[in-house]
């Protein structure tokens, strides 16, 4: 079962120094503000999973969180550059960062995989293309039935999955709805998870029973974080602010400028208590 | 009217898709072009984007690829291990849109690095869909801004398969699908030729040169023997394509919640 606890506890008891966590959420549904505790409590050494990065990425690499980055797409999306990992990945700053580089294709594939208990994903992709020259963990092998290339990579198995969500029952049942990405599958895929949701309430009211719900059985912890993935959005709460997210561009490409902005609206910011 | 070689570009790329297309839809030019298509000749196309939004009819366009307008105006939103698995690789996609940083005459594309992979010189967003768009999706279009950085002979990094560094693995790798079919720029439309798969200048837009083309080419380019002028945009297609422009300009500003 779940346990429902504040998010800074929760962060602390469930992230470590050194592990490799995944923050989902495909530009619907950011955790941003599970990110930020992460920040403000320095972890270090992660290894970030994520398909699009997105700026909560971009403030980790920026802050020092991680020592690794598995990813597909590292931009800001509809607007250009994240400036950050850029600057951690052309300059080494804040310290150098390893990186393992997907394609959409095989990152949702191998959260797939994690999520089914399995140790690769396969599937039809990276034919003629570079990627595989420059990243190990792309393999190729032949269909034991029609003897077709197939591309190999490794399951996703984080330690630790955090994902925001709309809402939870008091029994610590979750509920997804809109864009849901590879939110599920990380949960899955993932040895602990966080979950963090904008309400918690009596009933779920689902209005479909295709619904997408995780059981409270598959989640460890639960905290309540109204407006938890702003700048992006949650579906029926509150929308994304694509303002931010052009107004990102110029504030992380400076690093003093990106300092300031972190110190002001995440390290001195003390967590409001739910 | 007068208009811009954006819009041209745009009003291009939106004439080449059909009614009944399952069209791949990725952010930016192709998704202005898509949309302008719905809103005019093919008012029946099918817009997926690669967040699991099947059939949307977006009043705005999106700024990210996962815009809750992509979300609430479609027919059903999936996952996108679901989207990834299914619907591209289970080959119920007739086009795929895309861009990239470079392309090369072969329609080879690349939006990972410029300069060596381990010390790039600009570190470009990367793959996110592309790979595999390009070799499941039916035939491929390309919409890109026309200059020497990105029409280049050879490229940094292959992120996506066109027909090959030479124009023919695709079809060597056992690659079923056409690959890309058409390269729309802001100074011309370019199709690849039936014998070697290397893109030629098939239209010229109204105004442009031949000599334009060849300055901003990084390559040799060839001009197709029946060169035209491609029709220049009609003042209808202009007025829906500022209106969606002008729409979502508004949108995107007041967009804080």
């Amino acid at each position: 079962m779940a346990s429902f606890r504040e998010l800074s506890d929760a962060v602390a008891e469930l992230v470590h120094d050194g592990d490799t966590i995944a923050l989902e959420g495909f530009t619907h549904l950011i955790p941003f503000a599970a990110g930020h505790e992460i920040i403000r409590q320095q972890r270090r050494n992660l290894t970030l999973i994520r398909m699009t990065p997105d700026l909560l990425y971009d403030q980790m690499i920026g802050c020092g969180c991680a020592r690794k980055l598995v990813f597909s797409w590292g931009g800001n999306p509809g607007v250009g550059s994240l400036h950050r990992f850029r600057d951690a990945v052309e300059n080494a700053w804040p310290h150098p960062i390893e990186i393992e580089e997907h394609s959409h294709a095989a990152m949702a594939n191998a959260y797939a995989a994690g999520a089914a208990g399995m140790p690769c994903a396969f599937f039809r992709g990276y034919q003629g293309v570079d990627l595989p020259s420059v990243n190990p963990n792309i393999r190729f092998v032949a269909c034991p039935f029609t003897g077709e290339t197939l591309a190999c990579v490794p399951a996703h198995r984080p330690d630790v999955a955090i994902i925001h969500a709309q809402k939870a029952d008091r029994e610590g049942n979750v509920l997804i709805e809109g864009i849901v990405g590879v939110q599920k599958e990380a949960v899955l895929a993932a040895k602990r998870s966080l979950v963090t949701v904008e309400e918690i309430v009596d009933d779920l009211e689902l209005r479909s029973p295709n619904a997408v719900v995780l059981p409270s059985w598959v989640i460890t912890a639960i905290a309540l974080a109204p407006g938890g993935a702003r700048p992006s959005y949650a579906h029926g709460y509150y929308s994304r602010d694509n303002s931010f997210y052009v107004a990102w561009d110029e504030i992380a490409k400076d690093r003093a400028r990106f300092e300031a902005w972190m110190k002001q609206n995440v390290l001195d910011r003390v967590p409001v208590h739910a | 009217m007068n208009y811009n070689s954006t819009e041209m570009m745009t009003v291009a790329a939106a004439r080449a898709l059909r009614n009944d297309d399952i069209c791949f839809v990725g952010i930016g030019l192709p998704s202005a072009a898509c949309n302008l298509a719905r809103l005019t000749h093919a008012p029946g196309v099918t817009l997926i984007y690669e967040s699991g939004t099947i059939a949307t009819k977006p009043t705005v366009l999106p700024l990210s690829i996962g815009d809750g307008e992509l979300c609430e105006t479609a027919l059903t939103t999936v996952s996108v291990p679901e989207m990834f698995r299914y619907w591209l690789q289970g080959g119920r996609i007739t086009v795929g849109f895309l861009g990239g940083a470079q392309v090369d005459r072969f329609g080879n594309l690349n939006s990972t690095v410029i300069g060596p992979y381990a010390k790039p010189k600009v570190r470009l967003p990367g793959a996110g869909g592309a790979t595999e768009i390009a070799s499941s999706c039916g035939r491929i279009f390309i919409v890109m801004q026309h200059n020497p950085r990105a029409f280049v002979a050879k490229l940094d990094f292959i992120t996506s398969l066109g027909h090959g560094p030479t124009g023919r693995e695709r079809k060597q790798l056992g690659i079923q699908t056409a690959g890309p079919m058409l390269l729309v720029t802001d100074l011309c439309v370019m199709k690849p030729d039936a014998d070697g798969n290397e893109f030629i200048v098939a239209s010229l837009h109204p105004g442009v040169t031949r000599e334009q083309i060849r300055q901003n080419t990084g390559w040799e380019v060839r001009f197709a023997d029946d060169l035209r002028e491609t029709v220049e945009p009609t003042a209808g297609e202009l007025e829906v394509l500022r209106d969606l422009h002008a729409r979502t300009a508004a949108a995107h500003q007041r967009s804080v919640a």
